[in-house]
């Protein structure tokens, strides 16, 4: 049911996603296996029937989120220039990430979008938000809930690379997921 | 030796008000018909530096409009009391003439006096007079300067208003208001995070802009007299671009709350929010016309943002440009009549103005990076941000594109500028 249930969501997803004007097989998404794919192996473990209370380590130390081991440790989207589809590259990501947002119904995220330089200051706000809510509606579709993600915008304000030139501004065109007290 | 003491003498004068300031101005290029003027020094301004006279030949050269006459030192020191030979001023190429003084006052205050004369007409074009403390010289000759303009050109003058624009300089922004020639600069706001898009109420007495210091834009009012600061707008998602109706009763600004970018009206302290547009589209950079009936803003609803206008009620958009495929940051002149906007020529960001009525266009600047025009309340000039050297500057040019001053900062990056209203 369960695997029944992200297959359908990974079908609305791609269906969501694909953007009319790309040349972009849909074959993609159907080469997933749901549940069975790498993002799977960082589930956190099932309780069993005793329930194990640890003191020696704080929770975010053991947060799959800080462990650069598992995907979840990764936080950005990196974008085309002008464009604002999330690229079949980080798919996998936003999935992992929708899944650990279902599994933790508590877990709130920011998602900051960023743009280049080049530009007016506000409509890049504009398009920075419109990455923003992009990587959102497919965390939706995935199961997050809405009371969970807030998404945004820093415009061309807080750029990762500070040069003028396109190796800085492909650093700049992003979204970053922040989990509550990361940011 | 006369000639030359002259000469230092006007050196001195006019390196007074660039040393004392921030911002430091340029002048690159000069209206072509520029009205000769001589300004003698008033005798007794010894006793208020900086010099008076010198603020005030400043403002009127950087204008564009005005060229200022070197007046060598004449013994005795005319006064706005003195009679006039004013076929001897003709002689000096002067059109017109400045006379004046300084006295003091019993109470410790100032007294200025001064009187403009027409040269060619032989006329008295009538003075006023002027008490002032030790701290109110630059504000009195900016007043004197503005007299001055208005007589001579029939158009009032900009000189006693004052500008706000953000300075980066490492990690730190400041919200910075300072009078138009630069001068006299304070900080409203300083912060680590980003300040954008600061915009004037009509009485000048608050600023409207956007800061990131909650790691989202959000949208503040801010009292510059007490530095008091109300939350506009900040909802879920990006609160932008705010723009003041004439009134100041409400603000337009850009929300993402409801998805997208989308155009709302709020109240200055947050009540009575309203969606204006409904795309799916970017809907940003919203401004009013100055009678308040029309919202011009930004929007790429035909693929590529351009500028529309809408009714301030609320309707449907009529789209304003139509040339180049990115054209952004509306601002309308006083008058209604004009519109400077940025346009993007092959990678290059310039500054033009489009005449509504005919749809002409001219472009205003030769530079690539420029940002955010804004009028000055006469409509005669337009203040924005340009990258020169890699550090931004603010750069003011006149609306017919021939007068070009620059304004640069010792250290940082100046940016994000907006021209005040009248002081009332």
């Amino acid at each position: 049911m369960r695997a029944l249930t992200i297959a359908v969501l990974a079908a609305a997803l791609a269906a969501c996603s694909s953007t009319p004007d790309q040349e972009q097989s849909p074959a993609g998404v159907e080469e997933r296996k749901p549940g069975a794919g790498p993002g799977a192996q960082t589930q956190p473990v099932k309780p069993g029937s005793v329930a194990r209370v640890d003191l020696t380590s704080r929770p975010s130390d053991a947060s799959p989120l800080k462990d650069p081991g598992s995907i979840l440790s990764r936080r950005s989207i990196f974008y085309d220039y002008d464009k604002f589809d999330v690229k079949d590259q980080y798919r996998e990501l936003v999935e992992a990430h929708a899944r650990y947002l279902r599994e933790n119904p508590r877990a709130k995220m920011l998602i900051q979008g960023n743009t280049d330089e080049r530009g007016s200051r506000e409509y890049n706000v504009g398009l920075g938000q419109r990455r923003s809510d992009g990587v959102k509606r497919m965390l939706l579709l995935l199961g997050a809930k809405e009371e969970q993600i807030e998404s945004v915008s820093l415009g061309e304000e807080k750029p990762r690379s500070e040069g003028h030139e396109e190796s800085a501004w492909s650093q700049n065109r992003r979204s970053d997921m922040l989990y509550q007290g990361e940011y | 030796m006369r000639t030359l003491l002259a000469a230092i003498a006007f050196l001195l004068a006019a390196a007074a008000p660039a040393a004392s300031a921030q911002l430091s101005i340029e002048i690159t290029g000069a209206g072509a018909q520029r009205i000769p003027i001589a300004i003698v020094p008033f005798p007794g301004e010894g006793a208020l530096p900086p010099s008076i006279t010198a603020i005030v030949r400043a403002d009127l050269d950087r204008s564009g409009l005005f060229r200022t006459l070197e007046v060598p030192p004449l013994a005795p020191a005319p006064t706005e009391a003195s009679t006039v030979n004013h076929a001897e001023w003709r002689a000096r190429l002067a059109d017109a003439l400045v006379l004046g003084s300084v006295a003091a006052r019993q109470d410790g205050r100032f007294e200025v006096r001064f009187k403009l004369f027409d040269t060619v007409k032989g006329a008295d074009l009538s003075g006023v007079a002027y008490t002032l403390s030790r701290a109110q010289v630059r504000a009195t000759a900016h007043r004197i300067a503005d007299f001055i303009y208005e007589k001579l050109t029939g158009v009032k003058g900009v000189f006693s208003t004052r500008i706000a624009y953000v300075v980066k300089r490492g990690p730190r922004y400041e919200l910075q208001i300072a009078d138009a020639d630069g001068a006299g600069e304070e900080t409203a706001l300083a912060s680590f995070e980003p300040i954008i898009s600061p915009a004037w109420s009509p009485d000048g007495r608050r600023l409207a802009y956007v800061s990131f210091e909650n790691k989202k834009p959000v949208v503040y009012v801010h009292s510059l007299i007490d530095g008091k600061r109300q939350v506009a707008a900040n909802f879920k998602g990006s609160n932008s671009a705010p723009a003041w109706a004439p009134d100041g009763s409400r603000l337009a600004v850009s929300l993402s709350r409801e998805g997208g970018s989308q155009l709302f009206l709020v109240n200055p302290d947050g009540g009575n929010l309203r969606r204006l547009t409904s795309s799916s589209a970017i809907d940003t950079e919203p401004v009013f016309s100055p009678d308040g009936q029309t919202i011009y803003f930004t929007s790429d609803r035909g693929g590529s943002p351009q500028i529309y206008r809408m009714p301030a009620a609320g309707g449907e958009a009529q789209r304003v440009t139509f040339e180049g495929s990115y054209n952004v940051s509306p601002r309308l002149s006083p008058d209604g009549r004009s519109l400077a906007y940025v346009a993007r020529h092959g990678g290059r960001f310039q500054a033009a103005v489009l005449d509504l009525a005919t749809r002409q266009v001219q472009v205003l600047t030769d530079s690539d990076r420029d940002e955010s025009p804004s009028f000055a309340p006469n409509g005669r000039m337009i203040l924005l941000a340009t990258v020169i050297g890699g550090r931004g500057v603010l750069s003011a040019v006149s609306a017919d594109g021939r007068v070009k001053q620059r304004l640069t900062i010792s250290a940082g990056d100046v940016r994000e500028p907006a021209w005040g209203p009248y002081i009332q």
